[in-house]
């Protein structure tokens, strides 16, 4: 069991003035499981999604992607190394279409003179693709791949961002509170969502209020404080009164009792 | 599944049910260009009675060439407005560009330069302002992070005080070159007979059309209008999209006002002042919301043609021209109404 990780973060600080957002914290993510990163307000959950995707640059500390070190300089640099991110905030555009939005940023051209030249879209062969992404994650409740995505509940548009993200993300995805907009039902398709990810082999960082989420579908938990890790627990080992414990300090977890490596 | 198909049902069988003001609202909603089409339609029927040369060929050739201005004008606005911006300067820039391509070809034989510069260098030249005035404008919303309102109604006073810098407030009655004027010829059409101005402004639109559906570039337009951070996280360089729609749009302006020499045969410093609004009334009655992401550029066009056909009907049918000002006025009200109610079938 020495599988080595798809991603790992070492000492990684970011601070914003006097604020110490992040303070020398580890991160591992190894090959097909989900790790949930758990934390209070403060405690550095966005500022290290922030650093792994590229959309903030570290003070301090390494990002090693598949054995390679990373040095993301701007957004879309972590895209480009096989990162991609889904946020909170339905990042998708109401008034275009579903295949649109899929392809937004990354519109396929067609073929010969008319793509090269006139840089014509192949609208066509995306609508195709999208369709093929929208099924592969098993999103049944999608009918017409050409409505527009304000037509959609909140739960489908949030799909659509998952399912860009999973064909587009080669290494792994992360997932910033996807379920923090969202209703019961709603946030119960994410879910689905993520096992399905996790399913066909994509590594998942999931950041999450929600413990019961949380619990459902994390195969290990990391918990923030501070600025630093204070433990990684599994859902099989610790119950989420301890995890909230953790979380506020009322409780630290000896190193051999974590869950450091994969449980996978 | 089984629950996913008894969803599905219910949601139909809720769409049957819409009321009949839903439906319109929703087929609105679609294709927002159709409520334009239909006022423009029933408005020439209604013209058509009070006056039986409104319906002519020659009558609309002349409306024609009257909208082709403002509607070249208005296909470089649409570009702005669809990213939730607003030009108030695009009258300004164009009669500015004009000035300086007349300037450029006559030469200032008074202060030491009697000779023009050559038409191919001038042209461009002219050009190229606009599209540098534009950029002015881009940089401005972009970089320096002020609202299009403001910059523009800024920039507007700047670009007009440059023209009158540049021509000393008067009007100066320039030997054009015949380069400049090619815009001012005639051609028949069939029964039409219009100014090449006219198909040089159809073919603005069919390129702005084509790029705006056709290209990775026009779906960010729409994108970054639509939602810019969802456009910024989907990894469009927001700046980079609106930087140059502000630079195209200038460039669209600064071919109107070639439009706008070929015309008059003049380049006038005081052609230009009603365009800035005309421009933005053509665009908001044709559809195009002014919060951005939703619109067409022919429903631009189309509105340009119904402020046309407005004018030409309420005169033809003897209306004083100050009730032809309320009516534009009334119009323009009607159109946002109609979007905003079109905008709540989103929820």
């Amino acid at each position: 069991m020495s599988k080595s990780p798809i991603l790992q973060a070492v000492g990684l600080t970011k601070s914003y003035g006097r604020v110490v957002a992040l303070d020398g914290s580890d991160l591992e993510l190894f090959p097909g499981e989900v790790l949930a990163v758990v934390g209070d307000n403060g405690a550095g959950k966005s500022t290290m999604i922030k650093c792994l995707s590229g959309a903030e640059i570290p003070d301090e500390g390494q990002i090693i992607l598949d054995g390679q070190q990373m040095s993301f300089k701007r957004p879309n640099d972590g895209r480009h190394a096989g990162i991609e991110t889904v946020y909170q905030s339905l990042a998708v555009a109401p008034a275009l279409d579903i295949a649109s939005n899929l392809f937004l940023g990354r519109e396929m051209r067609k073929k010969g003179p008319l793509g090269s030249v006139f840089r014509m879209i192949d609208s066509s062969g995306m609508r195709k693709a999208a369709k093929e992404h929208i099924s592969a994650l098993g999103i049944g409740t999608i009918q017409n791949i050409s409505q527009a995505v304000e037509t959609l509940s909140g739960g489908q548009r949030q799909a659509v961002a998952v399912a860009r993200a999973a064909a587009f993300g080669q290494k792994l995805i992360i997932l910033d509170e996807p379920t923090a907009a969202l209703g019961v039902r709603e946030s119960r398709q994410v879910l689905k969502l993520i096992e399905s990810l996790r399913d066909r082999g994509m590594p998942v960082i999931l950041i999450s209020h929600n413990m019961p989420q949380v619990f459902e579908v994390a195969d290990r938990i990391q918990i923030q404080r501070l600025g630093k890790r204070a433990a990684v627990v599994t859902p099989k080992t610790h119950s989420m009164n301890d995890v909230v414990a953790i979380m506020t300090g009322a409780m630290t977890v000896d190193k051999k009792d974590q869950a450091l490596t994969p449980v996978r | 599944m089984s629950q996913d198909t008894a969803t599905y049902d219910a949601a139909s069988e809720f769409n049957d049910r819409a009321s009949l003001s839903q439906k319109v609202q929703a087929t609105l909603h679609k294709y927002p260009w159709l409520s334009s089409t239909m006022v423009l339609v029933v408005a020439s029927i209604i013209f058509s009675f009070f006056n039986e040369n409104f319906l002519t060929p020659s009558n609309f050739s002349l409306i024609l060439q009257q909208v082709a201005i403002v509607g070249a004008v208005a296909a470089g606005q649409t570009l702005i407005i669809l990213t939730a911006g607003i030009d108030l300067s695009c009258g300004a820039i164009a009669v500015f560009s004009s000035m300086t391509m007349a300037k450029l070809v006559q030469g200032t034989p008074g202060e030491g330069i009697p000779n023009g510069l050559a038409i191919w260098l001038a042209f461009p030249i002219g050009l190229l302002v606009g599209m540098l005035g534009g950029g002015i404008n881009g940089f401005l919303v972009t970089k320096v992070k002020l609202p299009p309102f403001i910059v523009t109604l800024g920039t507007y006073n700047v670009f007009l005080a440059l023209t009158l810098t540049l021509t000393k407030g008067t009007v100066p009655s320039i030997e054009m070159d015949p380069f400049l004027l090619t815009l001012g010829n005639y051609v028949n059409l069939g029964p039409f007979r219009v100014t090449t101005g006219v198909l040089f402004m159809f073919a603005m639109y069919m390129v702005l059309a084509f790029v705006l559906r056709y290209t990775s570039w026009g779906r960010h337009v729409y994108a970054v209008g639509d939602d810019i951070d969802a456009a910024r996280l989907a990894g469009i360089s927001v700046n980079r999209v609106l930087m140059s729609v502000y630079m195209v749009a200038g460039l669209t302006f600064a071919l109107a006002a070639w439009i706008v020499i070929g015309r008059v045969t003049v380049a006038s410093p005081n052609t230009g002042g009603d365009l800035n609004l005309d421009a933005i009334t053509a665009v908001v009655i044709g559809g195009t919301s002014l919060f951005g992401g939703r619109g067409t550029i022919f429903g631009s066009l189309i509105g340009a043609i119904i402020v046309g056909v407005f004018r030409n009907g309420l005169t033809l049918a003897g209306v004083d021209l100050y009730y032809q000002l309320m009516a534009i006025g009334l119009l323009i009200i009607f159109a946002v109404s109609v979007d905003q109610w079109i905008r709540k079938a989103r929820k």
